[in-house]
């Protein structure tokens, strides 16, 4: 009965320090990792901290976007009607990539106004429009 | 006429799934046998009914039959026909029809070739089973009827299936996805049936197994359908993103996989009851969820599906009855399925599925944490934010690299007692020729080691090694055995894949001409070619380029960028190079002027591990299956 009894309450120990153990990682990874989201007009009025991650969602500025004539580099500007920040970003953008479409940037604002994108979303829906971002 | 026939099917399929609520309802309670047994036979009827209606909205979209609203939007005359047929599910209307019927599918095909067909449970069952249709029915129905029509003026062109949804692809990962998700439904009518009854003996675990099997092995293929499509066609040469839409689809894996373990241990041992019928009900409530999270459109989601808020509230009103009423039925029965105590032996296979069980219950917890945490606090208006592959990728791994561990221990230990005599000195060599194999890999490619390629290469090659020992000592092999080594060896491919690719990956976003040549990971690739290039419903480019290694031509790949005019819509269509041990991918990006291109070139080792593991693990489970199906009742 004994040995049985400590053995159940090893069982339970396990358990308790298992799911403790887990809910830890959960929540410090989820400090870590986590993207908040801005239109434009509410990323000029937020401060964020030096070389914090963020997504800014608006839609591309028709006739801004300007592409560098020898390497991937592109700048273009995202509006959500209210403000304008600009934004620019080297690689491959993504197939709905496009003047007047909604797209999802996400990466740092540095402190001189300069959106550095590291990663470019675009919804697969020509419709799609990102929230926050009305008339 | 062809669409109201549709609907007026749809209408026939709801009464005979009422008539399935309440006859052998009133039957079993008379026990009047010929009455709850006439359940089967209106399960038939749904099944015929829904296939007139699905058969009638393909027939439409066939024959290009526009004043059909869901036609209309999704579908056009140039649409080759096999991707007509594919629209039927290609958007919301359709998809829920499709979700409906694979539900009369596996109704009708467990109460005609279950054992459990002579027996009340199985009334039971198929009454939980029609309720589920009933909703789903009443969703269709009310708020998504994929046979409106645009009458009396209808467009004499429809707008066309989404582009990224005319591949091969979308023949086999939705169909399959549904099967595995809506096959859990047969758990969870197996579970809701015991706490009805108050009763889960040996003949329980024995009919609800090969079931649930079944639904695995569709949902695991689903899943890698999904991610090599996703891989070939979004390209951008991923292969898993944590995206909302496929942890949606991951949850209920995790949880169904758990499933299958512990109803190992019910049908065996007689332990782990309650727990099972738990892991049932979750598994189909987190199917639901992901129907929910999918088709309610409250994701931002890198995949396709922005939906009418409106229909989200239906499903998660349904979601919610379906978890409460469950809840409550599991609060109040479930004292009626407990067993004796009985003494824990701490080497035996139940503690060691135990364990399986909890790995992967804290494992889709976390995923769902992931998942919800964003939606729940912009409903409370704390702000938007977006969870990416650094949370998942580093909750998940560490909780991967012991799962991995026990799984290997797993399978050699007995139930109730291990003899540690054989044990230990059988782990114990396996140990240490694993860690001395993992460490020379490690130093015989100094510039590539890494502790996270070692901590790797020991957990797959334990899991491997010791699956191959169990195989190998084996006395009296049989089907499901082999299915249960084959399903592991599966896990152990598909993690090695993934850390190869994570590891070794090579991704060059290049801007090029034609004529140039550049290098990638001792290959070259030379752009020979740009031209134009028609389909049948879309014009656009297609590049050729050579790929040499060590100056020798080994392949004449040829991406394309085709544009589909009804959608003012281009979409890359990637080429890859396959072998066994890696793939090249290129992927035209866009024209930059001056005749350059931006281009994606991608160079994946053991890709194609990822996936070749995930088939395993479904045939393995299929092997299961047909075992259990061939098993005499004993």
């Amino acid at each position: 009965m004994q040995t049985k009894r400590k053995k159940r309450l090893g069982l339970i120990v396990s358990i308790v320090l298992g799911v403790g153990v887990a809910t830890g990682l959960v929540l410090y990874s989820l400090k870590q990792n986590i993207n908040l989201y801005y239109t434009p007009q509410q990323l000029l009025s937020v401060s964020l901290k030096p070389h914090q991650v963020v997504r800014l969602g608006g839609l591309v500025k028709k006739g801004s976007v300007k592409r560098e004539s020898n390497n991937l580099t592109v700048r273009f500007v995202l509006t959500d009607y209210h403000a304008k920040v600009a934004v620019e970003y080297t690689g491959v953008l993504p197939a709905l990539f496009r003047e007047g479409q909604g797209i999802v940037a996400e990466g740092e604002w540095l402190p001189n106004g300069l959106f550095k994108a590291r990663e470019v979303l675009a919804k697969h829906d020509e419709n799609y429009h990102p929230p926050g971002v009305e008339k | 006429m062809i669409p109201e026939i549709g609907l007026f099917s749809l209408l026939l399929a709801l009464s005979f799934a009422s008539a399935q609520v309440v006859l052998p309802w009133v039957g079993v309670k008379k026990h009047d046998k010929s009455l709850w047994q006439s359940a089967r036979w209106f399960a038939l009827a749904q099944f015929i009914f829904t296939s007139i209606a699905i058969s009638f909205l393909a027939y439409s979209f066939l024959t290009d039959d526009f004043s059909v609203a869901y036609v209309a939007a999704h579908s056009n005359s140039h649409l080759p026909w096999f991707y007509k047929v594919c629209a039927v599910w290609g958007a919301h209307e359709g998809s829920m029809l499709l979700w409906v019927w694979v539900l009369t599918v596996w109704m009708t095909g467990v109460s005609f070739l279950s054992e459990a067909k002579h027996h009340p449970t199985i009334a039971w069952v198929l009454i939980v089973m029609a309720l589920i249709a009933i909703g789903f029915y009443g969703f269709i129905l009310f708020t998504s009827n994929p046979f409106i029509r645009l009458l009396p003026s209808f467009p004499t062109e429809g707008q066309s299936l989404n582009a990224l949804l005319q591949d091969q692809g979308m023949m086999i990962h939705p169909p399959f996805l549904y099967m595995g998700y809506v096959g859990f439904s047969l758990a969870f009518a197996f579970a809701m049936a015991a706490l009805i009854e108050g009763k889960l003996g040996y003949s329980w675990a024995r009919w609800v197994r090969p079931w649930t099997l079944l639904a695995w092995c569709f949902l695991t293929y689903g899943i890698v359908a999904g991610s090599w499509w996703a891989y070939r066609q979004l390209g951008w040469g991923g292969w898993w993103f944590w995206d909302p839409v496929e942890n949606a689809s991951f949850m209920p894996w995790l949880a169904g996989t758990a499933l299958i373990h512990s109803l190992f241990v019910v049908e065996k041992r007689d332990r782990f009851k309650g727990w099972a019928v738990v892991l049932a009900l979750t598994t189909f409530s987190l199917s639901l969820l992901g129907t929910f999270l999918v088709r309610s459109g409250i994701l931002i989601s890198v995949h396709a599906f922005a939906q009418d808020p409106s229909r989200g509230q239906f499903l998660l009103l349904f979601f919610l009855l379906v978890v409460g009423i469950s809840t409550l039925f599991y609060i109040f029965r479930a004292h009626t399925l407990s067993a004796p105590p009985e003494k824990v032996w701490w080497l035996s296979k139940e503690v060691f599925l135990l364990g399986n069980n909890l790995f992967l219950y804290v494992m889709m917890l976390t995923i769902l944490l992931g998942t919800l945490y964003p939606l729940v606090l912009d409903e409370l208006g704390l702000g938007k934010i977006s969870v990416g592959y650094p949370y998942f990728n580093s909750v998940f791994i560490p909780l991967m690299v012991p799962f991995l561990l026990i799984m290997g221990v797993g399978p050699q230990v007995y139930w109730r007692e291990t003899p540690t005599s054989v044990l230990w000195p059988r782990l114990g060599g396996v140990g240490v020729s694993v860690l001395a194999i993992a460490t020379l890999a490690a130093l015989y490619f100094p510039p590539y080691f890494s502790w996270g390629l070692w901590i790797g290469l020991v957990v797959v090659l334990w899991l491997f090694s010791n699956t191959a020992v169990y195989a190998w000592k084996l006395k009296h092999r049989t089907i499901p055995q082999w299915g249960m080594v084959l399903a592991h060896s599966g896990v152990a491919v598909t993690a090695m894949g993934i850390i190869v690719t994570t590891l070794f990956s090579q991704e060059h976003d290049v801007r090029m001409r034609v004529g140039e040549t550049q290098t990638l990971g001792g290959y070259e690739y030379q752009w020979v070619r740009l031209m134009p290039l028609q389909g049948p419903n879309y014009s656009g480019v297609k590049a050729v380029f050579n790929l040499y290694q060590h100056g020798r031509l080994i392949n004449t790949l040829s991406p394309e960028m085709r544009t589909y005019p009804e959608q003012h819509y281009s979409n890359p269509k990637a080429a890859i190079d396959v072998t066994l041990f890696r793939d090249i991918y290129v992927a035209l990006g866009q024209p930059l002027g001056s005749d350059s291109w931006s281009l994606r070139v991608y160079y994946k080792p053991f890709i194609r591990w990822i996936w070749m593991g995930g088939l395993m693990m479904m045939i393995g489970g299929l092997m299961g299956f047909v075992g259990r199906m061939k098993h005499e009742p004993r």
